[in-house]
């Protein structure tokens, strides 16, 4: 079962190794990781999104807690949360398929952010599985280049970890 | 005021109460041995031979004394000595604060001279780490870190200084804060107010409280085991009146010994892998079982899954991560073992377990016979006649280390120092130096073997140096015992690379370090040695030669379940 944990914690060196080393001792794979500063500079939010049983997320959490650089940790509950991710991709593109390529941003509501006359480089940002589908309806068109940022999120409604 | 970054340093430990430095010098950290050099009347430098052996004996001090040890070390391999010794202080949760210095800003990181990334190395195996970068930090890191050190679960942790923090041009404001202030100035206060981070460990919940007392209300045959917690958080006096009234058998993990008195009649000695026959037979049919600052490792809970399986379990321990970590629990406090235990006499009424008791005593061993040869018991016997009672022990690991905590009594928190969670061979020698240092009044017994003395064996020139009486008793087996025993039962006798039969003279050797040394082979020998080492007033070294084939009795294989001897 996918699970996403959220964790704040303080703006420094070294941190995300501590927080890595405790899935990693483990032999943990994490799925997702993204790192970003909050409106506090000396605090950051980590997103990670793990696949594991619930035993495996309640002892990480649990040891996450006892870090002196963690300032909060909550597992995210799916149905509660807002999360989304960006896809930059590049495809190749032909005077034949471009106006196909155009046509799925347009479903998907994608941006264009550059364009070649042999490629096109696209830009989503939306749920993880929206961004698998955007990303299998292009295989087709022949991929060159994708990267994905990880899922950010937080919760519904107005509380706040 | 303005002082040097050095002095602040040195200042900041002062407030902590710190007297006792174990450590060894080198480049970077220079600058803070020339400070040193002049603090020399405050704070007293044990010069080690090995930072290793630095690092074991800041951590046989904390254990002995429950303060917080001190270890300085240089960076690059003087840092990376101190890991296993780092490690072992965080497995058996002992405060010790390592100081090392790494290269300076200009050339961190562009693998300079003795470089090395220790606060990453160091970081899975301590409770935090701290690069001190800004020598305006120093005063409000050192305190935080001490005050991590201590606190909650205690364990290690390491500040490593870049060398141009400490040049001895720089100097910062300090302004000297009693200890208790500190958890409201500076980074402490911050984390508080933060992250709720308490300082204080947090008072355990009353229903969880009521709860046990129900479920001890309600027991028959109700059995407990002394852990490590206990004597962390110096329960002792708690725990020996809460077993008294519950009237429960008592087991003691190897980590818990000195929190319940070993000759007790309630102590059915220890559990697991190696544990006595009452204890793991009453483990396996209790119906309450009340965990105390436990955490059902492997050598104890050897099949998580059938541990104690009629039993309702029942863990107290101060660190939460731990509960329901090794194995699944039926009801748990959360808070330190002094607190609950307080909280639980007081609500608890004299109980009578007669039955009981006697259907788990009558599992006790009958006496060994004597062979003639000199045995491990024999030596042990022979040192519980001649030194003091209240004697503290330092192990090694191995064979003489289980020995040791089943045939010695530890009846306060300190008297026995073992290295249980890592398993460390050559522990003992360094832990013995830290351990007489913190306790000059007590006699310092060194128990190791013939493999883990060799290990660490040259901290003898440290013993020498600064004339501390620690008596060393090597079990001489020739042998790597406990990998011998293992080899013997479980691999068809294959004796693969344990015979150690090429040792030095350890007599000699002794001798050689200045050191007066002995070989015994039997009782009486051993009696007299004994008595000599005893009133010299100096250490000593007593080399015991025991029978190759000598076994730790009894003896549960590894994932096997409790009651499943392998050995009687």
């Amino acid at each position: 079962m996918k699970q996403t944990i959220s964790v704040l914690v303080e703006n420094q060196a070294g941190v995300l190794n501590r927080i890595t080393g405790l899935f990693s001792r483990r032999a943990f794979n994490i799925e997702s990781l993204a790192v970003g500063v909050t409106d506090d500079k000396s605090v950051s939010r980590i997103t990670i999104i793990v696949d594991s049983g619930n035993n495996v997320v309640e002892q990480v959490e649990k040891q996450l807690n006892k870090l002196v650089d963690v300032i909060k940790v909550r597992t995210l509950e799916e149905k509660n949360l807002i999360g989304r991710e960006l896809i930059i991709i590049k495809v190749s593109a032909t005077t034949k398929t471009r106006q196909d390529i155009s046509n799925l941003c347009q479903i998907m509501g994608a941006r264009i952010d550059d364009i070649t006359s042999t490629s096109m480089t696209l830009e989503l940002s939306d749920t993880p599985d929206r961004v698998d589908l955007f990303e299998s309806l292009l295989r087709p068109f022949s991929i060159l280049e994708v990267a994905r940022t990880g899922v950010i999120a937080v919760q519904k409604g107005s509380g706040k970890i | 005021m303005k002082i040097r970054a050095t002095q602040a340093i040195l200042e900041c430990l002062l407030e902590q109460g710190v007297d006792t430095i174990f450590g060894y010098p080198g480049g970077t950290i220079l600058n803070v041995y020339d400070e040193l050099y002049r603090y020399q009347d405050k704070l007293r430098h044990i010069l080690t031979a090995h930072e290793q052996g630095a690092a074991h004996a800041a951590d046989g001090y904390a254990r002995s004394t429950g303060k917080v040890g001190v270890c300085f070390a240089t960076s690059g391999p003087g840092a990376t000595n101190l890991t296993t010794g780092i490690a072992t202080a965080y497995m058996d949760s002992s405060p010790v604060v390592f100081i090392t210095c790494n290269v300076g800003e200009k050339v961190l990181g562009k693998d300079a001279f003795q470089e090395v990334d220790i606060t990453g190395i160091a970081s899975p195996i301590t409770k935090a780490t701290y690069l001190v970068r800004d020598p305006n930090d120093i005063p409000d890191i050192i305190r935080e870190a001490f005050a991590v050190a201590a606190m909650g679960r205690p364990g290690p942790v390491l500040i490593d200084f870049l060398k141009n923090v400490t040049a001895l041009d720089v100097m910062v404001d300090y302004e000297y804060l009693p200890k208790t202030e500190h958890p409201f100035h500076g980074r402490l206060a911050k984390l508080k107010k933060r992250s709720g981070w308490d300082l204080k460990t947090p008072e355990p919940n009353a229903d969880d409280v009521d709860q046990l007392v129900r479920m001890i209300g309600a027991s028959q045959k109700p059995f407990l085991i002394c852990g490590g917690g206990v004597v962390r958080s110096r329960a002792h006096r708690e725990f020996l009146e809460f077993a008294q009234r519950m009237d429960a058998p008592v087991a003691i993990t190897a980590m818990g010994g000195g929190g319940f008195p070993g000759g007790h009649p309630l102590t059915t000695g220890m559990l697991g892998m190696h544990g006595s026959r009452p204890s793991n037979i009453a483990c396996d049919t209790c119906d309450l079982l009340i965990a105390v600052g436990c955490r059902f490792s492997d050598r104890v809970a050897t099949v998580p899954e059938t541990f104690a399986h009629q039993a309702k379990i029942v863990h107290i321990d101060i660190d939460r991560a731990e509960i329901d970590k090794n194995v699944q629990t039926d009801h748990h406090i959360v808070g330190d073992a002094k607190r609950v235990l307080q909280l639980l006499n007081a609500r608890i009424s004299q109980a009578d377990h007669t039955e009981w008791k006697q259907f788990v005593f009558s599992h006790r061993a009958p006496p060994a016979q004597g062979t003639g040869l000199l045995t491990p018991c024999d030596i042990i016997g022979t040192i519980r006649n001649t030194a003091p009672g209240d004697s503290i022990v330092v192990t090694d690991v191995g064979q003489h280390q289980m020995w040791s905590i089943q045939y010695f009594h530890f009846d306060y928190p300190g008297q026995l120092i073992t290295s249980g969670g890592f398993g460390t061979m050559g522990f003992g020698l360094g832990a013995a130096i830290g351990a007489k240092m913190g306790n000059p009044g007590k006699v310092v017994l060194h128990m190791t073997g013939d493999g883990c003395f060799r290990m660490n064996g040259q901290e003898l020139a440290t013993v020498s140096h600064y004339d501390i009486p620690i008596i060393t008793v090597i079990f001489n087996n020739h042998t790597l015992g406990m990998v011998h025993q293992w080899q013997n039962l479980l691999y068809g006798g294959r004796f693969s690379q344990t015979d150690l039969n090429f040792a030095p003279d350890f007599v000699k050797l002794a001798e050689a370090y200045g050191i007066r040394g002995r070989r015994v082979t039997t009782r009486a020998e051993m009696e007299g040695a004994m008595h000599d080492a005893l009133s010299c007033g100096h250490a000593c070294v007593i080399e015991c030669i025991i029978d190759t084939d000598e076994t730790v009795r009894p003896m549960v294989s590894a994932g096997k379940p409790l009651t499943d001897f392998l050995l009687d």
